[in-house]
Formats: structure tokens, sequence, C-alpha cells
């Protein structure tokens, strides 16, 4: 309540412990939009490539569907003060995102991207699920609203996963092999940030490690019944720095392609 | 058919340049089995009928619900979806469509042919009572 009230006249002289409690709330806001910016990008890339007509146009609505929550989020950012929603998204250079460099990495082929949807959607899922509840009431509508969509996307992952996964040899050993490389980074998507303590304490986010613990009960047997293991512990090695603006040599490119024709014209109404 | 499978198409969408498609061959694509067809059936809300509103290619019941929801449910207003295999269906042959010629013809078939309006403004009129014979 607090928060909202905040929101609603930033000019409030706060104190720093409530100025951190929004900072806090920003970066988790920024990281939410960010990451599904960057992966409906991603998998934008598959439309016109999709193995089928069906999956491709599947696959695609989906990369709409981030597009369009990234959005709801910035706007939440732009009614604490920060730029609107389309400069966000397209005047940042990769050091100022906040996304998870899981999410920035190339298509690869299918499987992979199948891993990544299954790995990303399932987190994106039950993160949205806690803000349900959470005490900031904006992102707590937010996530019921998009909620169903997101449930969605975590049916059309699993069941692909299920069915290439429990497939032939050859589907099995790729989607064994995606989810291989991937893990390290979709631990990085769990990444602590600088001052979740604050969030945690006011009931706005459960924090990265809760989260990382149900989104870990959560796969671990839908993985199981598609005949995928999870690598073993000893070698888990989270890929962090996304989330304080450390990235791969992937982001950068990705933002210029994705703000090609944006740049060319910025003051342009579309 | 030109042998170029080791070029590549380039093209002004990076995409297609950075998915190296082989030009000049589409052999990739021959002995692919295609997948069966499933029929699609949209209710708009709850206790309306299920309308058929197409097919969608799938390998099984669960992907071809996936499929449905996006192709006939992504801005229809929908309460539920069905998918039925094509080959459970079970047809007329069109050769014996002479079975249904004359059906327009049996007007006294169609509700409308009926002219009740008058009994009912006079059970109305009554008040609701039968008549004395009924």
């Amino acid at each position: 309540m607090l928060l909202k009230q905040e929101a609603e006249n930033p000019q409030i002289t706060h104190n720093s412990n409530k100025m951190n409690s929004i900072d806090a709330l920003k970066e988790l806001l920024y990281k939410i939009a960010d990451d599904q910016l960057i992966i409906g990008h991603r998998n934008s890339e598959w439309t016109g490539l999709g193995p089928i007509l069906e999956e491709d146009i599947a696959f695609s609505s989906m990369a709409q569907d981030k597009i369009g929550q990234s959005e709801h989020i910035y706007n939440l950012l732009h009614q604490l003060g920060e730029a609107d929603a389309d400069t966000v998204a397209f005047t940042r250079n990769s050091a100022q995102f906040h996304s998870s460099q899981f999410v920035e990495l190339p298509i690869g082929d299918y499987s992979f991207s199948l891993i990544r949807h299954f790995l990303f959607d399932f987190a994106e899922y039950l993160r949205f699920e806690s803000l349900k509840s959470s005490a900031y009431e904006p992102l707590a509508q937010v996530s019921k609203k998009f909620f169903g969509e997101i449930k969605y996307h975590t049916m059309h992952a699993n069941t692909w996963v299920n069915q290439l996964g429990k497939g032939n040899e050859e589907s099995h050993t790729k989607m064994q092999d995606s989810l291989n490389y991937a893990w390290n980074y979709a631990l990085g998507m769990f990444e602590q940030g600088p001052a979740e303590d604050l969030l945690i304490s006011e009931n706005i986010f459960i924090g990265e490690k809760a989260l990382q613990d149900v989104w870990l009960g959560t796969i671990t047997p839908l993985l199981t019944q598609s005949n995928l293991t999870i690598p073993a512990q000893e070698n888990w090695k989270p890929i962090f720095g996304g989330r304080f603006g450390k990235h791969s040599q992937h982001l950068q490119p990705l933002l210029e392609e994705m703000t090609e024709v944006y740049s060319i014209d910025p003051s342009a109404d579309w | 058919m030109d042998n170029k499978s080791d070029q590549t198409v380039n093209s002004i969408d990076p995409r297609i340049t950075r998915a190296k498609i082989h030009t000049g061959n589409t052999s990739d694509m021959e002995g692919l089995a295609h997948f069966q067809t499933y029929e699609v059936f949209h209710q708009n809300k709850r206790g309306a009928q299920h309308k058929h509103v197409g097919i969608v290619h799938a390998p099984n019941p669960d992907m071809a619900l996936l499929y449905a929801k996006e192709q006939y449910a992504r801005r229809e207003v929908t309460a539920n979806i069905w998918v039925v295999p094509s080959s459970c269906v079970s047809a007329t042959e069109y050769a014996d469509d002479d079975i249904f010629i004359t059906a327009p013809e049996k007007l006294y078939r169609n509700p409308a042919s009926y002219k009740v309006m008058d009994k009912i403004n006079a059970f109305k009129a009554r008040g609701g009572k039968p008549t004395d014979n009924a």
C-alpha cells in the first residue's frame, strides 16, 4: 500500500529505506520484463521457419504473448517514473538490460528452443503464480491477467518435451543434449537481486531462492516422465551476471536487430 | 533439378540467412509422412453446442489440442475445444446425395409451417387454463 502511494506521488519525500524498496521493486520488474522481451524476440525468430505450420503459428503466437506481457510490465515501470515502454525496450544497450543470459542465447536447433521454452516458461509460470498474491497490487493484477496465457505456454512446452524425450533415440539424444547445455544458463535465471530481502520482507516477492526450489520441485518429475535427466548437482554452475547487466556476446546484436526499424525514426507513430 | 544444394538462401531477413536454408533441393521433404488430421470443434460458452471449425495436423490428440487452441481459439471467446481424429468420422457419399433431395419440400416438418399463434393467444387470454375438452 505504501508503495502504491509512493508510485502515485513520486514527489513524496522518502527515507532511504523506502527508496530502496522502490528501487528493489523496479529491479524485479525490469528483470521480468526484460526476460520476456528478449525471449519473445528470440522465439519470434522461428516465425516462418517452424517445423510444421501449426507449430509455427503456436510458437509465434506465444512469442507475441511474451512481448505483450513485457509491455505491461514496462508500463508498471513507467508508472513508477521510468521512461515509457517503447523507449525502455528500444533505446537501451545490452549493459542496461536485466535479462538473464539464458534468454539471449541464439535459438539453436528446435530441441534447444523447446528445452529453453520448457525451463523458462515453468519458471515464469511459478513466478507469476507467486506474484498473484504480491503486496504490490499492480503487479498482482498483471500476474492474474496473464496467468492463463502462461499456463498454456507450459502445456505446450511440456507436451513437446514429453513427445521428443520419449520419441526415438535421435529425438531423445537431442533433447538431453540441449537440456545439459541449457541447464547452467537456466539456473542463472534465479540470480538474486541486490535488495531482495526488502521485497521478501514487504511480501512483494518470495525471492529467487524460494522460486528456484519450487521450480525444481515442479520440473524434476516432468522431466523424469519424459525420460530426461537433470545434470548431476555437483556440476551445477549457474551462469549469473545478466541481472546486473553482464551479458554474453549474443545480446547486443539481438538488440541491434530488434531496434533496427525503430532506430530509423524513433519519433515515428506506428 | 539443378544441383545447388550446397548454397544457402541469402535474404534481407537476417533470420533466413542464419537458418542456412539450402536452395534448389526439396528432397529433404520427400518421404516425410504427414501427420493425420483432427477435426476441431469449438464451443464459445458452457452449455452451447460445439461447432466444427476446421482441422489441424498433429501426431496425437494432445498435440492436436495444443494446435487447435492456437489455430481456432486465439481470437474468439472460447469455453472448450474438442478434437476428433478425422479417421473417426463416418460420412455419407456425395454420390448418394439424392437421399436428401425432397427434404426441403416437406414443410410440415418445419415448426415455422405451423400457424399456432392464435391458439397460444387464446390460451393466454384464458389465463393459462386448458379448454373444457382438454
